[in-house]
């Protein structure tokens, strides 16, 4: 057992010096090669996590991603915090970014409050369960299924299509009912846009898979909202990115009270996150106003890839299988 | 339409509005507990310089350990007793995350006896489900273990 507490020890000090590697090569090429038995202070890894989260914030802008579906499986991958306190700081994350952006796109009338409202019952009360599961299930278990989804997601980013204005003939019968439809008006077209959703059954099926997903892992869940809007229901995809930024700030609530109810906060983890991703967020913003940074997008792929990978190697670590 | 804002509906407006000073309140709130916090003024439960010998280890670990620790309750802190620590400087944190969480509630509380007055009877059951829901989730009887 104290071997396994020095190995852990030596593990987090290599893991300390890449990333000290990365954040100012000089400190680690001055430093001696062999492991001094060193301690930290207390505001060191608080520290390094609002550089990183700050780093994050502008990549997940510029990548078009959120900032949950970085922050997970990275800070999971390479920090030496556990998987139970990450999910729940990731919820806490993305449910600030969804608050921060949700009055705004309400008040633009580009956030649909008819097609959120029973999209968003459907997944919160499968995030609840993912939740749940989520905090049950061993934590080896929890890191293979979150580097599986991790590589579904870099899957779907490259294989997914999208269409701004969907062909639709007629919304359906359950839309309609429900009166899901909106009018938005689009300033590169000049003229009024009306809109309506089609699907509703399999649209409201595919949100217990999401929910869960959501719940579980600590995702915010955009990288599936808005296919599921857009492509499978037909909503615009202004209208449906904007409504799934919005849907998170409900879905990840009913996930953060479950995670927040297990004491799965600590403070000294969220809140220089939050501050680093929101403020990476609006630089982030300020870059994406004059750079078209297409590579980007490449390089969030590459990153979810490698932090998928990770986080299998992680699981793999109890079958004393590994091979990051 | 000149522009989006002409076509916003009345529940929209509210629910933005609710949605707005709830995200406020709570950010804000957020930074002075937490510079309340680090800068020592409130004692925290866990002291700060041992804080990285605890999260490293499965919730249900960390809190039993920080029960056995520094607390000495019969039950570890989990569900809402954590607002029996609100005089310490780690936890008094809690109560931003919770105003954080729990302002959609608020939003759903807030559009739904506007939505039954305007018969829109379908909407306003889901948004009263929706809130049932999320009070369920907030209220702590769902939390499980490893």
């Amino acid at each position: 057992m104290d071997f396994f507490f020095r190995l852990q020890d030596h593990c987090l000090h290599y893991r300390f010096l890449l990333i000290l590697f990365v954040l100012n090569p000089s400190l680690v090429f001055g430093a001696d090669t062999s492991v001094p038995e060193i301690t930290y202070p207390w505001w060191i890894w608080p520290l390094i996590l609002l550089v990183v989260t700050f780093l994050m914030g502008i990549v997940a802008v510029l990548g078009g991603v959120g900032g949950g579906v970085l922050f997970v499986p990275i800070i999971s991958g390479f920090f030496p915090f556990h998987l139970d306190f990450v999910r729940g700081t990731g919820l806490l994350v993305a449910l600030s970014g969804a608050l921060a952006a949700g009055p705004g796109l309400l008040k633009a009338n580009l956030a649909s409050l008819r097609l959120a409202m029973p999209v968003a019952l459907i997944a919160s009360s499968m995030a609840i369960v993912g939740a749940m599961v989520g905090l049950a299930l061993p934590t080896h278990i929890i890191h293979l299924s979150l580097g599986g989804t991790i590589l579904g997601i870099v899957v779907i980013m490259l294989s997914a299509r999208k269409s701004e204005l969907p062909n639709m003939d007629q919304a359906d019968s359950l839309s309609t009912a429900l009166r899901i439809t909106g009018i938005y008006h689009e300033p590169s077209m000049k003229r009024d846009i009306a809109w309506k959703v089609h699907r509703t059954w399999p649209g409201l099926f595919s949100f217990i898979i999401i929910g869960f997903m959501a719940g579980m892992f600590g995702l915010g869940a955009g990288w599936a909202n808005v296919p599921v809007l857009n492509l499978l229901m037909g909503a615009p995809l202004k209208i449906s990115v904007a409504t799934s930024k919005f849907l998170l700030s409900i879905t990840d609530t009913s996930a953060a009270w479950i995670y927040l109810n297990k004491g799965a906060v600590i403070p000294l983890m969220v809140v220089p996150s939050l501050i680093g991703i929101m403020l990476g967020s609006f630089v982030g913003v300020r870059i994406l106003r004059v750079a078209k940074p297409a590579f980007i997008r490449w390089m969030v792929i590459g990153i979810l890839f490698f932090a998928g990978l990770k986080a299998i190697s992680k699981g793999l670590e109890y079958y004393s299988l590994t091979f990051l | 339409m000149k522009n989006n804002q002409q076509n916003v509906s009345e529940e929209m407006i509210l629910y933005a509005g609710v949605l707005e000073r709830g995200m406020y309140t709570g950010l804000l709130l957020m930074f002075v507990t937490f510079l309340l916090y680090i800068f020592g003024v409130l004692e925290p439960v866990v002291p700060l310089e041992r804080i990285d010998s605890f999260w490293n280890q499965p919730v249900h670990d960390y809190l039993v350990q920080v029960n056995r620790e520094f607390l000495g309750w019969d039950e570890p802190p989990i569900g809402w007793s954590w607002v029996k620590l609100l005089g310490y400087g780690d936890f008094l944190n809690f109560l931003p995350v919770v105003l954080l969480s729990g302002v959609t509630i608020l939003c759903y509380l807030f559009i739904v006896p506007g939505m039954f007055q305007r018969k829109d009877y379908w909407m306003a059951s889901i948004a009263l489900a929706e809130a049932l829901i999320l009070i369920l989730a907030a209220s702590g009887l769902l939390a499980v273990g490893h």
